[in-house]
C-alpha cells in the first residue's frame, strides 16, 4: 500500500490505471452474483420450511412489524447517503464524502443494533434458531444478511480512515469506495427480498 | 473500449443527486405499498403473495436502476448486466427447483 494515489500519473500508467480499475470492478460484480447464489439459496431454504413450525410458535406471532418498517427505512436511507458520498467522491469534496461516510456508518450501526436486539428477544422467548425449521431458516438468512451489513460496515471504517488519511480521494480510493457502494446497494437489495418474502410473507 | 470507458466515468454511472433522489422516492412508495398490502387484509394469501412478489420485483430493478447505474449504455454495463442475467436464471432455477421436489416431498409426507 506504499502507492502514492495523489502522485500525478503519466498518460501511460494512467492507461493502466483505468484498465486495472476496470477489472477490479468486474471482478468484484461477479463476487457479488455469486453473494447472490448464497442468498438465493437461503430463501430457497426458507421458503420449503416456512410452514414448518413443529408446534412452535409462527412468524405471524413472532414479527413485529413496526420493527421491520425501521430497518427497511433506516437501510434504504443509508443506501441514498453512500450514494452522495460517491457523488462527493467523484466531485472531490473530501469533507463531504467524510460526512455522508459517517452519516451511513451510523445508520447501518442502528439497523445491526435493532437486529441484533430484535433475535436476542426472539431467542428470549424461547423462539431461537433449535425451536423449529422455520426458525432456523430465518435465523440462517437475515443472520447472513446482518452479518454482510456488519461486514460492510468494518469496511466503512476502514475507507473512512483512509480518505482521511493519506490516501484521499485518488483513483484506488476511488475503486474501492465504487466496490463498497455496489456491495452496501446490493445488500439493500437483498433486504427487499427480506422484508417482502420473509416479514411480510410470514404475516399474510 | 477506453472511449467507452471514459463516458461512463463520467457520465450517469456515478449519478446525481436528483437520480438518487427519484430513486429514493420510488422506493418508498414500493415499501409503503407492500406494507399496506398486507396490513389492509384487501386480498386473499396467494393474491397478497402475488402482488408482494410484483412489487419486490419493481423494487429490485428500480435500487439497480437508480442506485447501482445499470444499463445498456457501454460495452462493459452490457457485459454486467449479462452476467446479471445469468445469475438471475441460476437463483430462478435453483428456487424453482426446491419449491417443486420439496413442497412435494412435504405434502407427501404430511409434515405441515
Amino acid at each position: 500500500m506504499s502507492y502514492d494515489a495523489n502522485h500525478a500519473p503519466s498518460a501511460h500508467h494512467d492507461e493502466h490505471e483505468q484498465h486495472g480499475t476496470e477489472t477490479t470492478m468486474f471482478g468484484f460484480w461477479v463476487y457479488l452474483m455469486t453473494d447472490c447464489i448464497i442468498f438465493g439459496t437461503l430463501f430457497a431454504v426458507f421458503a420449503t420450511l416456512c410452514h414448518q413450525f413443529a408446534g412452535g410458535p409462527t412468524g405471524k406471532e413472532l414479527f413485529d412489524l413496526k420493527n421491520v418498517e425501521i430497518e427497511t427505512a433506516i437501510l434504504l436511507l443509508s443506501s441514498i447517503t453512500y450514494g452522495f458520498a460517491l457523488i462527493n467522491a467523484h466531485a472531490k469534496k473530501k469533507g463531504a464524502v467524510l460526512v455522508w461516510l459517517l452519516l451511513t456508518f451510523i445508520l447501518g450501526v442502528s439497523f445491526v443494533c435493532l437486529e441484533i436486539s430484535e433475535f436476542s428477544e426472539l431467542v428470549a422467548h424461547g423462539a431461537g434458531p433449535d425451536k423449529s425449521a422455520f426458525l432456523s431458516s430465518f435465523f440462517a438468512l437475515v443472520g447472513t444478511h446482518g452479518l454482510h451489513v456488519t461486514i460492510g460496515l468494518i469496511w466503512m471504517v476502514v475507507l473512512f480512515f483512509q480518505v482521511l488519511g493519506r490516501q484521499g480521494l485518488g483513483s484506488r480510493m476511488m475503486t474501492k469506495l465504487t466496490c463498497l457502494s455496489l456491495f452496501w446497494h446490493f445488500l439493500d437489495i437483498v433486504w427487499i427480498c427480506v422484508f417482502s418474502f420473509v416479514y411480510l410473507g410470514s404475516v399474510v | 473500449m477506453s472511449q467507452n470507458h471514459m463516458t461512463s466515468h463520467e457520465g450517469e454511472s456515478h449519478g446525481s443527486y436528483g437520480s438518487y433522489v427519484v430513486g429514493f422516492v420510488l422506493a418508498v412508495v414500493l415499501t409503503v405499498a407492500s406494507f399496506a398490502a398486507v396490513l389492509s387484509k384487501a386480498f386473499s394469501y396467494w393474491t397478497t403473495i402475488a402482488v408482494l412478489a410484483v412489487l419486490a420485483v419493481v423494487q429490485v430493478i428500480v435500487h439497480l436502476v437508480f442506485f447501482l447505474h445499470m444499463g445498456t449504455a457501454t460495452a462493459k454495463k452490457r457485459m454486467d448486466l449479462f452476467v446479471f442475467l445469468v445469475t438471475v436464471a441460476m437463483v430462478l432455477i435453483l428456487i424453482a427447483g426446491y419449491l417443486f421436489v420439496l413442497w412435494d416431498a412435504q405434502m407427501n409426507m404430511m409434515s405441515r
